[in-house]
């Protein structure tokens, strides 16, 4: 079922990072919003030049520890004050100093596993498959060339006139991307 | 070390370093094949194997004193009453400060911005999860009954019973868990765009496949680094205070108790400024070998050496500070338990233990303050050797030395390691280079992209 459908889209291969970001700038100003840079490193400024917004990482970051210090807390409480209660001395059963400790490092455990699971999750990691994978030239992707791709889900994609849009940024190559 | 010197580079900082940290002429390409290299090499290198094999046979020992353990109990080992901790507490201790150093380059230093962590924060985040791997094995080792380690966690067990939260021990199975948990995490975040390279640079359908596992199929995408930075980054920051926390906690075991010696308001500050000490003098002694062995000098720079030699000077002033005032308020608070204890401590039957401390510890760190011991890699590992080891003796006196005479003397005692005792110490040291030989066999030792990402900018500043 190969019909024009098929194309994943159309990627263009640079030589340096600042190229790319030039590019990328370029082909936001023409009016593309699909598609991605692929780069063996994060370069600065590559996400807002792709029109990205902020990422929700921290959001979940402080979600989940919120919830570690909160959880934490009421457990060490609900074990001393309402399942167990232990009257040692008259010392209060909610002795709020000595379960600092344990409600930080539930703070931070599971601050650290949201930050972790949430930032896979949001990358739809794992995923072993993806069409630009099939790109020719593609693993210098993760060794020193760095790569646009502007996707066919783009209203402004045409297989002609963003090819030429691309071959006008002078790249090292330009080359279909089929799903 | 012949490549070493890069100093004929004319730019230097105003404190006299090279600008550049990596050596002239790396390029993206030439950064990803040095590193990538070794993983994927048909063969490593002969001393590889025998490296190994040593570590391996020590592996073994562990597992014949560990499996003695289970079968006869805790009295194989020296710990009698009054000195019930023995070595088990000494090396817990000692191997969850060297730990700290890992996270201390990878996080501390990521946040501060200091660049020169790059070429040996993922090696160190290998080395405090292996050192932290070991040292849980004590505590667990010493419960006497380590079947049945899933007591000291909260759960709702058939009797009814809670962990007793206000206790440090109870505090300490959460700090090392979660420091354990957060190391492992960091460590494969770094991991996941290294492992894409190792995957697109293997030359074997069998390697492909291994390492397209482990990199999740990470691709680089811009968006993916966005998150991903965002999370690594959220993770060191998360990690700076954990790891000041985790080896407080571990000093809450001693100084939440009332022995004399233990009793110090001290101990958080001093304990976490040793076990960076230790931690860097292991760097040291492992970075040192490896970096001649795979001819890494080109990006593990003497500058870098230098460095550490540096915060080693330091946390160790530090440390000898907590030495000093150990002893000066033990005569100055006027306590008579406390001055007897430290006057033991230097001249009981544990003195020479003491005395070899300092000199260990205190005397020939000293020779760091000279530039030239700070950038030849055989004085500095020797340097670095006697940190590690007087370390670990520093625990040892302060374990043993304030156990052993109890307040009254009819309860004194002494204490002396037994063969298990040495043989466990020695086999967690084999688990550990086990584990460490085979991550440098198997992995990338040096962050890649981290490296290119450094590569990028020493270019737009030379530009």
């Amino acid at each position: 079922m190969r019909t024009a459908s098929a194309t994943y889209g159309l990627i263009a291969e640079f030589e340096s990072p600042a190229q790319l970001l030039e590019a990328a700038a370029l082909a936001r100003e023409r009016g593309y919003r699909e598609m991605d840079g692929y780069t063996p490193f994060p370069v600065e400024g590559l996400p807002e030049a792709l029109g990205r917004k902020r990422t929700r990482v921290p959001l979940i970051v402080l979600v989940g520890g919120i919830c570690g210090g909160v959880g934490g807390y009421f457990m060490q409480w609900y074990a001393n004050v309402i399942s167990y209660p232990l009257n040692i001395g008259g010392r209060p059963l909610n002795s709020w100093p000595l379960f600092i400790p344990i409600t930080f490092e539930l703070t931070i455990l599971c601050a650290a596993l949201s930050g972790f699971f949430g930032s896979l999750v949001m990358n739809r990691l794992p995923q072993p498959y993806h069409p630009v994978f099939g790109a020719p030239n593609f693993e210098r992707a993760s060794i020193d060339h760095f790569f646009l791709c502007i996707e066919a889900a783009d209203p402004m994609f045409d297989p002609i006139v963003t090819h030429a849009f691309l071959t006008a940024l002078d790249p090292l190559s330009v080359s279909e991307v089929e799903t | 070390m012949n490549t070493g010197e890069h100093e004929e580079t004319s730019d230097l900082t105003p404190l006299g370093y090279p600008r550049r940290l990596l050596a002239p002429g790396q390029t993206y390409a030439s950064v990803t094949e040095t590193i990538t290299s070794i993983p994927l090499a048909r063969q490593p290198p002969r001393a590889w194997y025998y490296c190994f094999a040593a570590a391996f046979l020590l592996l073994m020992l562990l597992l014949v004193a560990v499996t003695w353990l289970l079968v006869k109990g805790v009295g194989i080992w020296g710990i009698n009453i009054p000195v019930a901790w023995g070595f088990a507490i000494v090396n817990f201790v000692w191997w969850i400060g060297i730990g700290h150093a890992g996270t201390f380059i990878s996080a501390i230093l990521l946040l501060l911005f200091q660049q020169w962590r790059t070429a040996i924060n993922r090696l160190t985040e290998a080395m405090t999860l292996f050192a932290v791997a070991c040292a849980g094995l004590f505590p667990l080792l010493h419960l006497g009954r380590p079947w049945v380690f899933w007591w000291i966690l909260p759960y709702p067990d058939t009797m009814g019973l809670w962990p007793q939260f206000r206790s440090p021990l109870v505090w300490d199975v959460f700090a090392v868990s979660t420091y354990f948990t957060v190391s492992l995490l960091f460590w494969y975040l770094g991991l996941l765009p290294d492992l894409a390279t190792v995957r697109d640079k293997a030359d074997t359908p069998g390697r492909k496949r291994i390492y397209g596992i482990l990199a999740l199929g990470w691709r680089g995408s811009a968006l993916h680094w966005q998150r991903h930075q965002s999370a690594y980054l959220l993770l060191a920051g998360l990690a700076t205070p954990l790891v000041i926390s985790v080896h407080s906690v571990v000093s809450f075991d001693f100084s939440v108790a009332i022995v004399p010696g233990w009793h110090s308001t001290i101990f958080p500050p001093y304990f976490v400024a040793g076990a960076i000490y230790s931690g860097f003098a292991m760097v040291l002694n492992i970075v040192i070998p490896i970096r001649k062995l795979y001819g890494l000098e080109g990006l593990i720079t003497p500058r870098y050496l230098n460095n550490m030699a540096n915060v080693m000077l330091v946390t160790g002033e530090i440390v000898a500070y907590g030495y000093f005032i150990e002893a000066f308020m033990a005569w100055f608070g006027g306590d008579k338990f406390d001055a007897y204890m430290m006057y033991n401590r230097a001249f009981g039957p544990y003195g020479w233990v003491f005395w070899s401390l300092m000199g260990l510890n205190v005397v020939i760190p000293q020779a760091l303050w000279s530039r030239r011991v700070r950038r030849n890699p055989l004085l500095l590992f020797l340097v670095a050797l006697s940190i590690n080891i007087g370390m670990w003796v520093e625990r040892f006196v302060i374990v043993i030395t304030s156990l052993h005479r109890d307040f009254t003397p009819s309860a004194w005692g002494m204490y002396i390691p037994t063969v298990w005792d040495w043989a466990t110490l020695a086999g967690t040291i084999g688990l550990f280079l086990t584990l460490l030989f085979l991550f440098i066999r198997f992995l990338p030792i040096i962050s890649i992209s981290e490296t290119r990402e450094l590569l990028s900018e020493e270019a737009k500043t030379a530009a």
